[in-house]
């Protein structure tokens, strides 16, 4: 396990990196506590959070419990509460996806496959965030494989600022948006092939090469980053249905779509 | 453990049954904020669909009042009162009680259209300090005129398809935490 904290001025953040559930998790510091040891206890436990997550859900791991609830070898009763929370944050999913989200994927044969993956990954950062927001007076950004949530305590210091990333060439930004309070998830396909299908069909969405969504939450911004991409060439029209969700979509063709919170 | 399979299950069936409901236009109030600084520029082909209304054309209730209901996060369980304005039985939005999980509260609304439910919104969940402090989701994203580099955009973070480990190190991100920027 290597952390490292950097911090070249006052106004700089400091910056941690770790990895977690196969992504690198990252985190920026800025105001009272920063490198000093809460900052570090704070950083440490927003890990262990992470990893006792990845301990229940891991599809990787099989003896996490959702592995062993893929094998039918124990039922949601047996698991620890969480696994319901994820479960039933998937079935409001769906619903409010019109089936575009779904924890149960298509499998093999016709089959069924659950994976609540594309919720976990947004709520266990959101709540492993919980111990970052009782920091007296600092700001954070914190950041799992390109998705984040952020808080800025102090008024008078600068929003985070978020580069989102050309789907194109992942080596630039195509847009920045500034966030206080707040959180940016995206999904695309740019970095690990089509891993994105629609639940309905099994199929790989078309049209649209990533999808943007800041709420409040991102435990929200990254299922509905996740359903809207899905919607494929419909991502706009969904997105504007939701409610308080900021979108930013990059169409295969380049052309870019801001959409409105209503 | 079997208390949240318990809530979440009561709250679905029994919810639709006793509380009453607000319609479609009390929840409007709730987003109807819109007073983002439109800052965008039209380099590159941009859409601007900030005028669209409600396009989906089917009528049923919206879920548009979830941002405003989760401000207040009790610590402790409470009874929420629903709200009980009357006009169709056909459409109506249930707001559940408020459980209280170990990671904190968790509260669940259901739309309900002709008896059946259309869609859950978990409007309050664990969230550390709650929601009370103020959301700026209201940013927009402005686009850059012509794509540039991480470093001349000054960004703090870089939020993009799923990064793997293994990605990692060539990443932006990498470079950011790297420079410490």
């Amino acid at each position: 396990m290597t952390t490292t904290a950097v911090q070249r001025d006052g106004i700089s953040p400091a910056r941690y990196v770790e990895h977690v559930m196969g992504m690198p998790i990252s985190l920026a510091l800025r105001g009272r506590h920063t490198r000093d040891d809460v900052a570090r206890s704070a950083w440490a436990q927003v890990m262990s959070e992470l990893q006792t997550v990845d301990g229940i859900f891991s599809t990787y791991r099989p003896d996490s419990f959702v592995s062993r609830l893929r094998r039918d070898e124990i039922t949601v009763q047996d698991c620890p509460p969480e696994v319901a929370e994820v479960l039933a944050l998937g079935e409001a999913a769906r619903i409010e996806s019109r089936g575009a989200f779904d924890v149960h994927l298509p499998g093999p044969g016709g089959s069924t496959v659950l994976d609540p993956s594309g919720v976990v990954k947004g709520w266990a950062v959101e709540r492993a965030a919980a111990v970052l927001r009782q920091l007296t007076d600092t700001d954070f950004c914190l950041s799992a494989g390109g998705d984040m949530t952020c808080r800025t305590a102090d008024d008078t210091r600068p929003a985070w600022r978020i580069g989102i990333e050309d789907p194109a060439d992942p080596a630039r930004v195509l847009a920045v948006v500034p966030i206080r309070n707040g959180a940016v998830a995206t999904s695309g396909t740019a970095h690990r092939g089509s891993h994105l299908i629609d639940p309905r069909t099994g199929g790989a969405p078309a049209g649209v090469a990533s999808v943007t969504v800041i709420t409040d939450s991102l435990t929200w911004a990254d299922i509905d980053a996740t359903a809207a991409y899905v919607h494929g060439a419909n991502a706009a029209r969904w997105l504007e249905t939701r409610p308080g969700r900021t979108g930013f979509i990059v169409w295969s063709d380049g052309s870019t779509t801001n959409v409105v919170p209503r | 453990m079997k208390r949240i399979v318990m809530f979440l299950m009561g709250t679905i069936t029994v919810v639709v049954l006793l509380f009453g409901y607000h319609t479609s236009t009390s929840s409007k109030a709730a987003g109807g904020e819109t007073a983002f600084v439109s800052t965008l520029q039209a380099g590159v082909a941009t859409t601007s669909t900030s005028a669209v209304p409600d396009t989906t054309g089917q009528g049923k209730p919206t879920t548009a009042s979830t941002t405003a209901s989760v401000t207040s996060a009790p610590a402790t369980p409470t009874t929420t009162s629903p709200t009980t304005a009357t006009t169709t039985a056909a459409n109506s939005t249930v707001t559940g009680t408020v459980a209280d999980t170990r990671w904190g509260p968790v509260q669940v609304q259901l739309s309900v259209q002709g008896g059946k439910i259309t869609s859950v919104s978990v409007i309050q969940y664990p969230n550390g300090n709650g929601r009370d402090e103020e959301i700026n989701a209201q940013a927009l994203p402005i686009l850059i005129q012509e794509t540039i580099s991480a470093q001349s955009a000054q960004i703090d973070m870089v939020s993009g398809a799923t990064v793997t480990s293994d990605g990692y190190v060539t990443s932006l991100q990498s470079a950011l935490d790297q420079a410490g920027l």
